[in-house]
């Protein structure tokens, strides 16, 4: 079987704006539309530029606008699309070439709202406590790749691209509700100002875009409901 | 085009360069940052998308949380699942050593599952045993099925916190060397870096470089490893004159997804999954009664092959069951989520309703960069170190693994080597000079590349890449022979042949992964290379090395590890070594489980 497998290119070296070009691509039905794509660039056209690495969904590298959708290409499978196929980068992030977008800014958030364990405590004690309960609390959020699949599908961003992002704030929730951090007021603070939690409008792209089936919202929620009851 | 590569390069002093934001990598920099040493961690891929990633099962230490644990016991099982080929005192080491490396990435942060109690929970997991091998014991630490991702998080956060400069995307490309190579006794002095972002290089000195880049499961058709695993530092330091060791150890993990190699985590197997030949039988009960599914993974890999030689594959096709229905909706989605997701999204099978098939995969590298217990990089089989180089992770052989790897085994050897490379390192940059400034240093690099990315016609690198990954995986995989060896190390011959007319596609400067690519096939071909050369020469079987011309272990003749030197130029590696194997408390005994 066959694929028409379109996909959007910029070259900054050659192009003065991307285009997209069209491929017939054979496949087998089981494969991702990662394995297009390589096929693509190893058969038809060396140029093709992805990133990607595990394959398997769980490094984050290669989230792409995938017939309209933010998704991982090793994480949707070529029957779930039909026979043609349309690949994008990223929407709302600035393309280095054809599918690879620049991730610095994107990064850049994620580090502006600590995303680590603050706990003075004195060196060499033993493992900390923590019940199974106060774990459960944040498990959900520990499971971010990093993806970017969420910030990028959110219309709040595309509007305000100094939003912080629905990924930043999924990283600092993680460490808000961890019983063992004593950073959550200094995270708080920092997610309060203009351009923190309070320009998500629920649209709930975020969590149809995450391929870690985190539920964004509902973190950003709790995230809002700390800084409320702050007061 | 390539005008970036022709630019002058770039020039960055700093006292330690660590190659690799994986598990051994970022722990390494978190040691250099805390002495404050000024470091650089050049990395190909974003750090959090370093194969750590993706280890799912857990990270062992005898902290008897939930039963009664040993380091000691730890450190037995370890040896005898290397089938005694692993290095005593390194093995101590890991043991004693994973427990406060447990426990302070606890303390860094990590989401451990817990006990009722509050404590880290702790599971079963192949090879691990109590009393010396009498049954099972909970020893593996975890967080769900995704320890490896919350380590890798957990120590690139701490990275982040204490101000570690990160080169993200900077694709290593050479290593420099001052007064020589390694075998000419040369020390390590700094590497080149290639910014995939432009193409520009840029030479970066140092006291110490660290090779935490990595494991080359890429090299086999069917594989559980990364796209980018394809054993860039081995290569790197082997084209230095650094002997590789060990490398006929290469562990094909049992349970693989089949035709793609997607990993089901042994965890599937630590909370009591089955694995069922083509008549339903649980066929481990003829090949290990006491340890069954729990038996070592080169154990199980070669009972798979048997029962689907002797047609009892399911339906008689290549490929067995791993049966998990027993154990319930609530374990399945609780403890085993994303290999549920896998099976799921990858196969289209519903684990909770239906077996899953399964073969083996290639997995993971025993063999690797001779080091000793600081990590400093061996020159020769008497010891010697090659001055400023250093390896800790899958990249390098300590050994701790010998011939083959418990599940969990590799997290520790991250934690607990990596650590000791980032204090290593740190002693070392305070009590030496800084290299020289050679002018030129990146010329011969920076001629090779061009070379590639501008040769109009030639063969594309996806072909060689083909033909390698299948004579890997027909001809250098779970079960070897004479025959086999010798034809896969000419057919490697030839394609480092073919690959001197490799051509790149994408002429360009800006983000060039065909470029990286082909340097990619490059290093596959070396260290694949390596391989069949060692297990060709190794006449015996050991742990993951097994050949039918030789089924049985010769204590006698083979109790060392390989070390191999690569040919000059284009010549075959001929140049072989052997180092003994160092025995402190366990004389090696005939492994049964
Ligand atoms: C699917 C899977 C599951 C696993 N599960 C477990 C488990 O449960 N328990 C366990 O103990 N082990 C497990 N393992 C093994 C273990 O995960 C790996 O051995 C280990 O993570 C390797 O870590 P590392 O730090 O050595 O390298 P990696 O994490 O692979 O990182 C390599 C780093 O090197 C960089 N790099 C490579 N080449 C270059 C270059 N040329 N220039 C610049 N940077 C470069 C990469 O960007 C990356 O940052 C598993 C492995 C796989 C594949
Ligand atoms: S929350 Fe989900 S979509 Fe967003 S970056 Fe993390 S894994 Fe990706
Ligand atoms: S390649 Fe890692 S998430 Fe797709």
């Amino acid at each position: 079987m066959d694929v028409e497998l379109k996909i959007q290119r910029f070259d900054p070296e050659r192009d003065s704006a991307p285009h997209w070009e069209t491929y017939r691509v054979p496949v087998e039905p089981m494969d991702r539309v990662l394995d297009v794509l390589t096929r693509a660039k190893e058969l038809l056209d060396g140029s093709i530029t992805f990133r990607r690495s595990c394959a398997h969904g769980v490094c984050g590298s290669d989230a792409l606008l995938i017939n309209g959708r933010n998704r991982l290409a090793c994480k949707v499978r070529v029957e779930q699309l039909g026979k043609s196929i349309s690949v994008a980068p990223l929407p709302g992030l600035p393309v280095v070439k054809d599918l690879v977008v620049d991730m610095d800014e994107f990064f850049g958030k994620y580090r502006s709202v600590l995303p680590f364990l603050v706990a003075d405590e004195p060196e060499g004690a033993g493992e900390r406590l923590q019940s199974q309960e106060q774990r459960d609390v944040y498990d959900d959020t520990t499971k971010c790749i990093l993806c970017a699949a969420c910030t990028s599908s959110c219309p709040s961003f595309w509007a305000q691209p100094e939003y912080v992002g629905p990924a930043a704030i999924v990283n600092a929730h993680r460490f808000i509700f961890d019983s063992r951090d004593q950073g959550a007021d200094e995270r708080l603070e920092i997610l309060s100002n203009e351009d923190g939690v309070w320009r998500c409008r629920t649209t709930f792209n975020c969590v149809d875009a995450c391929p870690r089936g985190i539920n964004i919202t509902k973190a950003i929620l709790e995230v809002s409901s700390a800084i409320g009851s702050r007061g | 085009m390539s005008s970036a590569l022709q630019a002058e390069a770039g020039q960055i002093d700093v006292d330690a360069i660590v190659i690799g934001a994986g598990g051994a990598g970022l722990w390494a920099a978190l040691e250099l940052a805390r002495e404050g040493i000024p470091t650089a961690v050049l990395t190909k891929l974003y750090p959090t998308r370093s194969h750590t990633g993706a280890a799912q099962g857990g990270v062992c230490a005898a902290l008897g949380n939930v039963e009664e644990d040993h380091w000691e016991w730890h450190m037995f099982d370890t040896i005898k699942g290397g089938d005694y080929l692993t290095d005593q005192d390194a093995a101590e080491v890991l043991a004693r050593e994973a427990i406060p490396a447990v426990i302070e990435l606890e303390r860094m942060g990590l989401p451990f599952n817990r006990t009722p109690d509050g404590k880290i929970d702790q599971r079963r997991f192949g090879g691990h045993t109590r009393n010396y091998g009498e049954g099972p014991v909970r020893r593996s630490c975890y967080a769900a099925d995704r320890t490896g991702h919350m380590i890798l998080q957990t120590l690139y956060q701490q990275c982040i916190k204490a101000g570690v400069k990160f080169y993200d995307e900077y694709h290593v490309v050479d290593l420099l060397f001052e007064g020589g190579s390694a075998d000419q006794g040369g020390r390590c002095s700094g590497v080149v870096g290639y910014k995939i972002a432009d193409g520009s290089l840029h030479v970066l000195r140092a006291k110490a470089v660290l090779l935490a880049t990595g494991g080359y499961g890429r090299a086999w058709r069917v594989t559980s490893n990364a796209h980018s695993l394809a054993g860039d530092g081995m290569a790197l330091a082997w084209r230095h004159g650094v002997p590789l060791m060990d490398m006929e150890f290469y562990q094909f993990h049992p349970t693989g997804i089949v035709g793609i190699g997607i990993l089901l985590s042994e965890a599937a197997r630590g909370e009591g999954g089955y694995l069922l030949n083509g008549e339903g039988k649980r066929f481990m009960e003829t090949y290990a009664p006491k340890l069954m599914e729990l038996a070592p993974r080169d154990m199980i890999s070669r009972a798979m092959y048997q029962e689907i030689r002797a047609g009892r594959g399911i339906d008689g096709k290549d490929y067995v069951y791993l049966d998990v229905r027993h154990l319930g909706r609530k374990v399945i989605e609780e403890k085993l989520p994303d290999i549920t997701d896998f099976a799921r999204v990858y196969q289209g099978v519903e684990p909770i309703s239906e077996p899953v098939p399964v073969q083996p995969t290639a997995h993971y590298a025993m063999g690797g960069v001779p080091t000793n217990l600081e990590t400093e990089v061996l020159a020769n089989a008497a010891g010697g170190v090659v001055p400023g180089l250093f390896a800790a992770g899958e990249v390098a052989c300590v050994s701790v693994h010998g011939a083959n790897r418990l599940g969990t085994n590799s997290l520790v050897d991250l934690l607990v080597f990596g650590k000791r490379a980032g204090k290593r390192m740190a002693e070392i940059c305070k009590s030496t000079t800084a290299p020289k400034h050679v002018a030129g240093a990146e010329r011969a690099i920076r001629e090779e590349m061009l070379a590639l990315s501008t040769r109009p016609e030639g063969v594309r690198p996806a072909e060689i890449r083909r033909a390698l990954a299948d004579v890997m995986m027909e001809n250098v995989g779970v079960y070897r022979d004479e025959t086999l060896l010798t034809s896969a190390v000419k057919e490697i011959q030839r394609l480092k042949g073919e690959y001197q007319h490799v051509r790149v596609e994408d002429t360009g400067s800006v983000f060039n992964t065909d470029l990286l690519e082909a340097r990619e096939l490059g290093y596959l071909l070396d260290v694949s290379e390596a391989t069949a050369v060692s297990a060709l020469a190794r006449k015996e079987s050991r742990g993951a090395h097994s050949r039918e011309d030789y089924p049985e272990r010769d204590d006698a003749k083979f109790l060392a590890h390989t070390m191999v030197w690569r040919g000059a130029d284009q010549a075959p590696a001929t140049k072989l070594d052997y180092k003994p194997v160092t025995i402190t408390k366990f004389e090696p005994k005939p492994r049964v489980y």
